[in-house]
């Protein structure tokens, strides 16, 4: 009779978790990648029109098929992939730093400061963002920045709510109390003792914050108020493409939904492992 | 002298943890307040530290009657008052190793060249090893962090001392050496000392008077 041998569970089983964060990172090692270097490294223009090969299906000339006047989708998803990243990106940095400022100084100063602060969040948020985000954009002229702008000015209420909550229970430990009594200003202690105290928080808000800023990009693009239409962005991918997908060709508009959704989940499910890995006790909810 | 006089404070305004009770100590004495549970020993020990406001009454620090307690307090009343809490693990900052845990409020006063030799000399004092103070809060025993939150509250020299339950936490030998730091301290400075806890044997060796809290406040 052969020996059982006990095994931990680990070894035999990999959890669910461990093989969604896997899956998310093989996605992001495609796609950083690929956005980051195709642009500078491959000389091909995006723009390059071929009439002659207009509207194919996917092949192996044209993985991802072409558009309607023949343009290469696979390197138009890759430049719109890039700029929607980047929008991502840099609105949820902006839209960080100024929730976790106005959060902080609310919640460190409380009284007056953090009543008049919080209202005016309350009163942007029961604003529609995109109704927001729309009337942004419409003041500036179309193009990359107004966009960010835009994404941002409607983003950073969650995060100064968020930000605001840590700190205001930061606020009662006895160690504030201890830097109080050793003579630190209220700016001190902010600095010193509370806002490292929400950092973590504040960037895990950033991180799923992209995937949103994302979206709100295509958005704006999809409706034709973000970047400019000769530009790629996904957005602009599957609004110029709509018309062909009633004629029945499902690749223009199929890839840049794909490229949109897939590293939005993936970003969104690296944000929720390392949320996981801070609170282990809240891990079962849904982190979009 | 550490005057105060007829406070009432708390956290509700309809429930107040203190009701006009009356406390002086004089500077050099060392005074222990004895009370039950929650009676609101901690409360006044807060006030008189001038980290909590009081709804009521008055407290006078060297003469000076003060106004404004937490934040509102000038920067040389607050820091004429050390306080040691009773829990360390609260009391320290997670992310300060020791060394700068014991050196902040030097820095926040705008000291910092003076940390580096007074944080060895205090280290020593409360019998902190050097390999210690690179450590944070996490990687220390609940006595060696409260060693390090009683060096923190030497840091700045105060006139006056308010132990808050001090050595709750901590075995005999621990207890017997901070407190030994302390009268030292006093010995050596002239500091007027407020120890506040519920064991009447260690407050009544500790202490020069010993005054239970049913003495202090309005019945």
């Amino acid at each position: 009779m052969a020996e059982q041998v006990w095994r931990p569970q680990g070894r035999t089983r990999r959890s669910t978790r461990t093989v969604r964060v896997r899956a998310c990172v093989a996605v992001m090692a495609v796609i950083v990648p690929a956005v980051l270097l195709v642009p500078p490294l491959a000389q091909l223009d995006q723009q390059a029109v071929d009439l002659a090969a207009k509207l194919q299906p996917p092949s192996w000339e044209h993985p991802f098929g072409t558009d309607d006047v023949g343009r290469d989708l696979l390197l138009r998803c890759v430049y719109g992939l890039r700029v929607s990243l980047f929008v991502g990106l840099v609105a949820a940095l902006v839209a960080t730093v100024i929730g976790t400022a106005v959060g902080a100084a609310a919640g460190a100063l409380g009284g007056w400061t953090d009543r008049v602060a919080m209202r005016a969040v309350d009163t942007l948020s029961s604003v529609p963002h995109l109704l927001l985000g729309i009337f942004v954009v419409a003041v500036f002229r179309p193009g990359v920045w107004p966009v960010v702008a835009s994404v941002a000015v409607t983003h950073w209420l969650s995060t100064a709510r968020i930000v605001r909550a840590e700190v205001m229970s930061l606020r009662g430990r006895a160690y504030v109390d201890a830097a109080v009594s050793g003579g630190a200003s209220r700016w001190r202690v902010a600095v010193r003792h509370l806002v490292p105290g929400v950092l973590p928080q504040a960037g895990l808000a950033a991180v799923l914050m992209i995937p949103h800023a994302m979206w709100h990009e295509s958005a704006l693009s999809f409706l034709g108020l973000g970047l400019p239409a000769h530009q790629a962005s996904l957005g602009n991918l599957v609004q110029t493409a709509r018309g062909s997908l009633l004629a029945g060709d499902w690749w223009p508009t199929f890839f840049p939904g794909l490229l949109l959704i897939l590293p939005t989940l993936a970003i969104a499910g690296l944000a929720g492992a390392w949320r996981d890995r801070l609170n282990p006790r809240r891990r079962s909810e849904l982190t979009l | 002298m550490l005057e105060l006089d007829d406070i009432t404070a708390g956290y509700d305004r309809r429930a107040p943890a203190v009701r006009g009770a009356h406390l002086s100590l004089y500077p050099g004495e060392s005074l222990g307040l004895l009370g039950p549970s929650g009676c609101g020993k901690s409360t006044l020990a807060r006030v008189a530290a001038l980290l909590h406001r009081p709804d009521r009454g008055t407290v006078t620090l060297d003469g000076r009657t003060v106004t404004g307690f937490f934040h509102r307090a000038p920067r040389s009343l607050r820091t004429a008052v050390g306080v040691v809490f009773q829990q360390p693990r609260l009391a320290a900052d997670p992310r300060l190793r020791l060394r700068d845990l014991v050196a902040e409020p030097l820095r926040a006063t705008g000291r910092r060249t003076e940390a580096g030799p007074r944080v060895a000399e205090l280290a020593e004092r409360v019998g902190l090893g050097a390999d210690l103070l690179s450590r944070r809060p996490h990687e220390v025993s609940d006595g060696q962090l409260q060693r390090a939150c009683l060096a923190r509250a030497l840091v700045l020299r105060p006139r006056w001392l308010v132990c808050d339950e001090m050595t709750a936490m901590l075995d005999a030998s621990t207890t017997a050496a901070l407190v030994a730091v302390v009268e030292d301290y006093r010995a050596e400075t002239g500091a007027g000392l407020l120890a506040v806890g519920h064991d009447p044997v260690l407050l009544d060796r500790w202490c020069g008077r010993t005054v239970h809290w049913n003495e202090i406040v309005k019945h």
